[in-house]
Formats: structure tokens, C-alpha cells, sequence
């Protein structure tokens, strides 16, 4: 758990972060939003003290993140930049082992760790262990950025708009991929961006923040329903609210008993997914069928229009 | 608040209180060459001047290790520069025994400690100020006012270098004249040739390596070497050439020099022709062709202007370059201040070799201040051009 | 096509070394350059051991100059040091306008004659090239990879040693590059002050009107300087293609 108290940051006599506090729970995903400018990354930089809190406190599980010296808490914090920011002068292996051989980890325990966090991330290790970073693509070179991160096995995990460099079709499978493995590795992401697809798309809870204060802080459910400010309904934007909704819930969670004609779709996709597909093939409702592929029921046109209208 | 000293105040403060109290300030030699008695700052000046000179220092030293404005940190090293100076002169004066004209007096490593000292905090005043390149040169300017002020004043006359100085005076001035006809005739001439091969090279691929190749090949071997065997064609031209001789061209003396110096400083000037010019942004002439601009206009209109910045700063290179190597012009009978230079080394008489070393970094300094200055306001330009 | 270079290298490096080893069977070749009964070849002393001196004394002047720099260029990039900055900037251009001959002309007085100018001359002369370009080169490295270093706990050591400095070496040493041969050059300067060095051998020959011992000298210290130029330039682009910088 981390707990933002409270915390101000000012550059000369202009605060950057004008006294935020949030609570990010454990093991989920939190979304920092806004535009640039807004102190979202100066927020993020404050949690592994990058940057030096003017007031206030950040406590993680109940520490206070002062208590140790600054680089010891970011051993123990994952960090993950746009642009990867990999040594250029060290293979993908010995990348990845940067936090762990700072930890003095022994070489065993950290070859295991290097080829299991290669594996995970779908890197062959016989073939990209012994590479140097700019023999890489780019999708690869961000996601050895990320198991560098990792590698330390740490609780948190930060991202500043990791995916911010990416083409958006390689993006779109590292937002997949980063969801399967905190999944995995249940650690606690926190993640700033100024993407609101990418924010929706990731986030258990999200922070919209502006001239450095949070407007609002909460589920993506809750910004699209309830926006505290219009400047939170200005960005996630009045004419998607309905799609947004469907974006973020699953087809499986509006699943029917029934049947359906004709192409079935995934438990796992989007309820918008369910709708294009709908709209595209003119038909009403769709099979579903589990992520093991057997059937499960049907989603129909008139239970997504109730899903897409504004809660109650 | 927590008080704190000024970092390099400090620096400055430890070198001069070495330079003041634990390094002769002058030495007194009984001639030109035999070895002297070294003075302190109290033995070499009266007393009333010794005082006052310590106390100025002193001040000055104080000012250097508080945080104080760069301006009154320009003034104190100034001043403390101004002291040094002025009681050197005093020093000659005070040491040299009356009607005795074969002593010697000469600045020693503690004067050249205090010097540096304080010329560090001068640079350092200067650099925290950000002077316009204007007011640098304005600054050259009045420290060269104030130099010839104090030879004109003859307040140095007693001292071992002006003594050189006094008995070649006219030689002084012709070499003078030769160090800076060398220096400055092989850049010019050097300009001609190297500019328009400069631009033939960044428009002719192949040329452009075999060329710059060539070049620095020329710039591997050294100067003495190239001195020398320029002597043996130069020679042979003057020989077999009608006319040759008669315009000055000789196996020895000038003629070598000035051409090894001006094959040195082809590279430098040729090599940032090409780099200015491609350094011009492609939309940038892509743009000028678009709107129609013949070749010709392209070339004067845009490129040059754009790369004016990379070859002024060629020019520097090889300006200060040359000065620097001119010297060793006179091993060849070329002239020039390395004359006095060489003849000390030879005789061991330090002084004479002052003589010619001094002159020759007070030019290349002022060269380079001056084209310093040029370099930034034409890189200016540039950029106001390129924002407008 | 690619090996021509490296084969007119190594050509190089065959005629430098048998002319020093025995220069007596290169003698035909410069026998036209003088009359009758002047030597051809340098005979006051050995041109190798000359080499070799003139090799060692460019070698430590450069080292020290080497160590100092880059100590310097460090300083004056952290924290503490940063005071310096500006002033080491000044410094630096103001240095390069001393001539290499003033500076071993105003070295004598201090140290008197023989290698020790010629050692202090080549040593100042050789830190601006060095300092500058490690100063360059440590205040433009990638700033994500700076970033990623302090991200990942680092400490100000750690980082300088594990990531600044590699990824700066290719700058640094073409900083030592330009070092060795202004310094290669200069150091033939020095034997007009008593430095055993091939500059002896170009002095002789400008005393004794002996074009063939200028030519032997000048061509000996231009080999030298090329063949270390370019081993340099190598190792320096080995390092700069590992860092996928071309």
C-alpha cells in the first residue's frame, strides 16, 4: 500500500504538486492522467524520491519512504521510463540484472531470474540474453525496459508513460502483456500517462490531476459517471462516455443463458468489442464462449445499451 | 542562514597566500644569465609600498572568499592585478643597486603565482558576468590601453625583460612585424585556397575523403620537419624559377614557413567549410531551391551565411594556431618572436626568452578574444534569422 | 576492398619498424637527398632509441594529462564541483591559445633543460583536448539512461563508474587521440631544449643543411603519429559500434 499524505512539491515558489494525497491500494493498477504540465510525473518521481518532497509524506506499508537511503528504496522499487532508458553498453541480460547484482544477489539466483523475466516477457533468452540494446526493436527494447524493472521482484512497480514511444499496434499488445503479468506477479503499479485510452484500457483506480492537484481519484467507472470538475469530463471526453463504459467492462460480466448465430467472442473481451462486432455483422446478440473456448451463453444488443446508459 | 565560503575563493586564496608568503616575489641576479637571490614581497619593496601592497592583497584575497558580487570581484582582481604590476616595477627600482648596470631584477614564481591567482579570478569574474561578446572585446581593449600605459610610463624599465627589451628594440619590432605577416599571411592566404575547396568538397563526393585525407596527413608531421623540408624545393624553385628569387621566395628564411604554415592550415579551414555547409538543414535548401535560387544564390544567400559560424571558428583554430607555430619559424631563419625565444634558450637567458614568449600569448589571447566575440554574434545572427 | 586500409597499415607499421631497426638499408633512398660525403642516414645516435624515447615521453606526459583531465572533467560534473563549471570552461579556451613552444619556453626557467619542460609542456598541452571532450561527453549522455540508472538505486558512485564513464570512453578517447598527436608533433619541439627526442634528428639536419635527417625525422614522427591516430580511431569505433552509437 502506498499513502500519498499530504505531499507538496514547489520549484521556487510555484508548486508543482500542490498538496496531493491518495491512497494506491496493493496489487492493483493505478493510472495517473493528465496533461503535461499537470505534476504527474513530479507525483510519481516523489514515491522512489527521484524527487525531494518540499512537504508531506509518502508512506509505503506504513514506512515512511525516508526512513532509508534514496537509492536503497529504489532497489526495492521497479522504475520503467519511455525511451526504456536500457544501458547501451550492457547486454539484455546484464540490463536486467542491474538491480539485482546492486542488490548482491548471488550469480545463479540472478541468471535464473534474468531468463525467467526473458520468458515471461516472450523473449527467447539463447537469442536475446547476449544482445546490446540497439540490436533490438523497439516493442522489445520497451519490454526489456520493463523486466529490468522487475527484476529485484519489487512490490511496486512505477511507470512513467512507458509506452509512450511505441507505434500504437505494438502499444496495444504491451498494454495486454503488462496486464497478464501483473497479474502474475500481483505487483502494485502505479503508471503516469496522458493517453485517457491508455488510462481506461490499464486502470483499477484512476488520478486525473491538473495544475498539480488530483481533480479526481477513483475507478474508471466512477470519472465517467461522476466527474468531479468539467475538466475531468472535458478529458475523457462527453460523446465517448457511453463507449468508454463498455471499454471497461468484459463481455463475460453480462453474459446471458441463450443462443446466438455466427462468429462467437471471448469471455474476455470488451463489452465496446462485443458491440463492433455486432454492429459489423448486423446481428443482435453473439455467442459467448470461455476463455477455454466452450460456450457460454450470449450477449445481446439490448443488455449493451443498458450497460452503455449512465449509471444510476 | 549557514555561512559559506566561495569554493573557488578558496582555491584562490591558498595559491596566493603560497605566492605571498612562501615564494620569492623577485630575484635579483648579479647579470643576465648567472643565477640570482630570491627576494620576499617585504625584502624586494620598501617598506610603506610592501605594506600597502600586502594589505591590498589582502583585501582582494578576502573579497575572492566571500560570496560578493561579480562586479566587485572583477574590481578586487583587477586592482589586485594593477598592484602586482605596478610593484614589480617598484621592486626593479628598490633592488637594483645605484649605478650598477649589470644587475638584473626578474619577476620570480611567487609574482608568477599572485598572477595566476589572480587572473583566475579575473576569468572567473568575467564568466559569471556574461559580457556581451562586444564588451569582451572592450575589455581587451582597455587591458591593452592599460599595458602600453605602463611601458610608456617606464615603470618597468628596471626590470631584466624590459633591459632585453631596451637593447633590440627596433629588432623587437621588425620581428613583431614578421611573427604577424606569417601568422596572418598564411590565414589569408590559406582563406583563398581553402574556402572554395571547402565547397568544392562538400559538392564532389569523391573528392571530399581523398582530400580532407591528404590534409591531415600534411598535419601529422611536425612543424620543424615540414620547416625543413619545404627549404629543399623552395630552394630549387629559387634557383630554376625566372623571377623566383626576386619575389621573395628562398630556401630559407620566410618563404618555407609561410608556406608550411599555410598547408597547416588548409585542414582546419577546409574540413569546417564541409562540416558548416552540410551542417545547413536540408528543409533549409530545399526551401531556397524551391522558391528558385539558382546555385550561385544558394550558396551565397544561404549556405554560407548558415556555416559562417563552424569556418569563423576555423579561422580561430588556425589563427592562434599559427601565432603559436610562427615561433618555430625562426629555427629556419624565418623571424619572427620565436627569434628571441630560441636565442634565450641558447644564451640561458630566461628573460630574452620572456621576451619572445609574452608577446606571443598576449597575441593568441587577444586573437582569440576577438574572434571569440566575431563567432558569437555571427552564431546570433544565425539563430535570430532562423527563429524569425 | 575493406582490407586495403588495414594492409597499407600494416605496410606502414613493416617500413617504420625496419627503418629504425636498420636504417643503414634504407640509405639509397635518401642518398640523393645530400652531396657526396654527408651522411644519409641520422649517425649522432640510434633513430630507434630516439623513437623510444620520444615514444615514452609522449606516453607519460599524455597519461598524466589523461588522469588529471578526466579527474577534472568529474569534479567539476558533480554536485560539489559544479561552482567550477563555468570558470573550467574559460579555462579551457584560454588555455588553447598558449602556444605548445611559449609553454616549453616558460617551462625552462622553472625546471631547466632536458625532458622535464618537455614533459610539462606536452602534459598541460595535452589536458584541454582531454578535459573538454570528457566534460562534453559526460554532460550529454541519454538522459532516460541517466534517469534509469538513478531509477534502479544507483548511488552517485555507482553510477558514475558503471554507467557515465563507459558510455562516455569512445569521447574520452578521442580526446586522448587528439592528445597523442599534437603531442607526438610537439614533442619534436623539445630537443631544442635538450629532450632526447626525434626532434634531434630534424635539428641536426636543419644545422647541418642535411635534408636527408629533417625528411628521416619528419616522416619517423608522421608514421608514428598516423599509425597511433588510427589504432585509437579503431578503438574508439569498436566501442561506439558496441554502444550502437553508428
Amino acid at each position: 500500500m502506498i499513502e500519498i499524505d499530504a505531499i507538496t512539491k514547489r520549484y521556487g515558489g510555484l508548486a508543482v504538486v500542490d498538496n496531493v494525497s491518495m491512497v494506491i491500494e496493493p496489487r492493483t493498477i493505478t493510472v495517473i492522467v493528465g496533461t503535461s504540465g499537470s505534476g504527474k510525473t513530479t507525483l510519481l518521481r516523489m514515491i522512489n524520491r527521484l524527487v525531494e518532497p518540499t512537504e508531506g509524506v509518502i508512506r509505503l506499508d506504513g514506512e515512511d519512504n525516508r526512513s532509508i537511503p534514496g537509492y536503497d528504496l529504489r532497489r526495492r522499487i521497479g522504475y520503467a521510463i519511455q525511451g526504456h532508458g536500457l544501458f547501451p553498453h550492457r547486454t539484455v541480460a546484464q540490463n536486467i540484472a542491474t538491480v539485482p547484482g546492486l542488490l548482491g544477489w548471488e550469480k545463479r539466483r540472478i541468471d535464473t531470474k534474468v531468463e525467467e523475466l526473458l520468458t515471461l516477457f516472450q523473449l527467447d533468452p539463447a537469442v536475446f540474453a547476449a544482445r546490446y540494446p540497439h540490436e533490438l526493436s523497439g516493442g522489445q527494447q520497451q519490454r526489456v525496459g520493463v523486466a529490468r524493472a522487475l527484476a529485484a521482484e519489487p512490490n511496486v512497480l512505477l511507470m512513467d508513460e512507458p509506452f509512450g514511444a511505441l507505434d500504437p499496434i505494438i502499444r496495444a499488445k504491451a498494454q495486454e502483456d503488462l496486464k497478464a503479468i501483473q497479474k502474475h506477479l500481483e505487483t502494485t503499479i502505479v503508471l503516469v500517462t496522458h493517453d485517457m485510452n491508455e488510462a481506461f484500457h490499464l486502470a483499477d483506480k484512476i488520478a486525473v490531476m491538473d495544475k498539480g492537484r488530483v481533480l479526481q481519484y477513483g475507478p474508471p467507472a466512477e470519472l465517467i459517471s461522476a466527474p468531479a470538475e468539467p475538466f475531468v469530463g472535458a478529458l475523457v471526453g462527453d460523446g465517448d462516455r457511453p463507449f468508454r463504459l463498455l471499454a471497461i467492462g468484459a463481455t463475460g460480466a453480462i453474459v446471458e443463458p441463450g443462443e446466438a448465430d455466427g462468429e462467437p467472442i471471448s469471455e474476455t473481451s470488451s463489452q465496446q468489442d462485443a458491440l463492433s462486432a455486432m454492429l459489423w455483422s448486423g446481428r443482435r446478440a453473439l455467442p459467448v464462449i470461455s476463455a477455454s473456448g466452450l460456450p457460454m451463453g450470449r450477449v445481446t444488443l439490448d443488455n449493451l445499451v443498458k450497460h452503455a446508459a449512465r449509471p444510476q | 542562514m549557514r555561512f559559506r565560503f566561495d569554493k573557488l575563493g578558496i582555491v584562490i586564496a591558498v595559491l596566493a597566500v603560497y605566492g605571498l608568503l612562501a615564494s620569492p616575489f623577485a630575484v635579483l641576479k648579479p647579470n643576465r644569465i648567472l643565477q640570482g637571490q630570491a627576494k620576499t614581497v617585504l625584502e624586494a619593496l620598501p617598506p610603506l609600498a610592501g605594506g600597502v601592497l600586502l594589505a591590498g592583497l589582502a583585501l582582494a584575497i578576502v573579497i575572492a572568499l566571500l560570496r560578493a558580487p561579480a562586479t566587485l570581484r572583477l574590481i578586487a582582481a583587477v586592482g589586485a592585478l594593477a598592484g602586482l604590476v605596478l610593484a614589480m616595477g617598484q621592486a626593479a627600482g628598490f633592488l637594483t643597486p645605484d649605478g650598477n648596470t649589470y644587475a638584473r631584477v626578474s619577476p620570480a614564481s611567487g609574482f608568477w603565482i599572485l598572477l595566476f591567482a589572480f587572473a583566475l579570478l579575473t576569468a572567473d569574474a568575467i564568466t559569471r558576468l556574461q559580457p556581451p561578446p562586444w564588451l569582451r572585446v572592450l575589455f581587451l581593449g582597455v587591458a591593452a590601453v592599460a599595458i602600453g600605459l605602463l611601458f610608456v610610463s617606464g615603470s618597468w624599465n628596471g626590470l631584466s625583460i624590459m633591459k632585453e627589451y631596451a637593447g633590440r628594440a627596433d629588432v623587437f619590432w621588425s620581428e613583431a612585424g614578421n611573427h604577424v605577416k606569417l601568422a596572418l599571411g598564411s590565414l589569408v592566404a590559406a582563406s583563398i585556397v581553402g574556402l572554395p575547396l571547402g565547397v568544392l568538397c562538400h559538392r564532389v563526393r569523391w573528392l571530399r575523403a581523398s582530400v580532407l585525407n591528404l590534409l591531415n596527413l600534411i598535419q601529422t608531421i611536425p612543424s620543424i620537419a615540414l620547416f625543413g623540408i619545404l627549404i629543399a624545393p623552395l630552394a630549387w624553385i629559387a634557383a630554376n624559377v625566372p623571377g623566383a628569387s626576386e619575389a621573395g621566395i628562398r630556401g630559407i628564411g620566410t618563404a618555407p614557413a609561410f608556406v608550411a604554415l599555410f598547408l597547416y592550415s588548409l585542414l582546419p579551414i577546409v574540413a569546417n567549410t564541409v562540416v558548416g555547409l552540410a551542417g545547413v538543414p536540408r528543409e533549409t535548401n530545399e526551401a531556397a531551391r524551391g522558391i528558385g535560387m539558382t546555385n550561385r544564390q544558394r550558396l551565397f544567400q544561404v549556405e554560407i551565411p548558415l556555416a559562417l559560424p563552424v569556418i569563423l571558428t576555423a579561422i580561430r583554430i588556425v589563427l592562434v594556431q599559427n601565432i603559436g607555430m610562427a615561433t618555430i619559424a625562426a629555427l629556419i631563419g624565418g623571424g619572427g618572436f620565436g627569434v628571441f625565444v630560441f636565442q634565450g634558450i641558447g644564451q640561458t637567458a630566461m628573460d630574452l626568452v620572456l621576451l619572445g614568449a609574452v608577446p606571443t600569448v598576449a597575441l593568441a589571447f587577444a586573437a582569440a578574444v576577438v574572434l571569440d566575440a566575431l563567432i558569437e554574434m555571427n552564431s546570433r545572427v544565425a539563430k535570430g534569422g532562423r527563429a524569425a | 576492398m575493406r582490407f586495403v586500409p588495414l594492409l597499407l597499415r600494416l605496410l606502414l607499421f613493416a617500413v617504420l619498424v625496419s627503418f629504425l631497426v636498420s636504417p643503414d638499408t634504407f640509405e639509397p633512398l635518401l642518398r640523393p637527398l645530400v652531396d657526396g660525403g654527408t651522411p644519409a642516414i641520422y649517425n649522432q645516435g640510434s633513430l630507434l632509441s630516439l623513437t623510444l624515447q620520444h615514444l615514452e615521453i609522449v606516453f607519460a606526459a599524455t597519461l598524466a594529462a589523461a588522469i588529471l583531465a578526466i579527474l577534472l572533467a568529474i569534479l567539476v560534473t558533480r554536485p560539489f564541483g559544479a561552482e567550477f563549471l563555468p570558470l573550467s570552461r574559460s579555462l579551457v579556451n584560454i588555455g588553447q591559445t598558449f602556444p605548445p613552444v611559449a609553454v616549453l619556453a616558460l617551462a625552462v626557467p622553472a625546471v631547466g633543460f632536458g625532458a622535464k619542460p618537455t614533459l610539462i609542456a606536452l602534459f598541460l598541452y595535452g589536458l584541454l583536448p582531454i578535459f573538454e571532450n570528457t566534460l562534453t561527453a559526460l554532460q550529454n549522455l541519454p538522459r532516460s539512461v541517466t534517469e534509469a540508472a538513478r531509477g534502479s538505486g544507483m548511488t552517485a558512485m555507482q553510477r558514475l563508474l558503471k554507467v557515465e564513464l563507459p558510455l562516455s570512453l569512445p569521447v574520452i578517447i578521442a580526446g586522448i587521440r587528439l592528445s597523442v598527436t599534437i603531442n607526438l608533433a610537439t614533442a619534436t619541439i623539445g630537443s631544442t631544449v635538450a629532450a632526447k627526442t626525434l626532434g634531434e634528428v630534424i635539428i641536426a639536419g636543419l644545422q647541418s643543411n642535411n635534408l636527408a635527417f629533417v625528411l628521416q625525422g619528419g616522416l619517423v614522427v608522421g608514421a608514428l603519429a598516423v599509425l597511433i591516430y588510427d589504432a585509437l580511431s579503431a578503438l574508439e569505433a569498436m566501442l561506439s559500434r558496441r554502444l550502437g552509437l553508428r
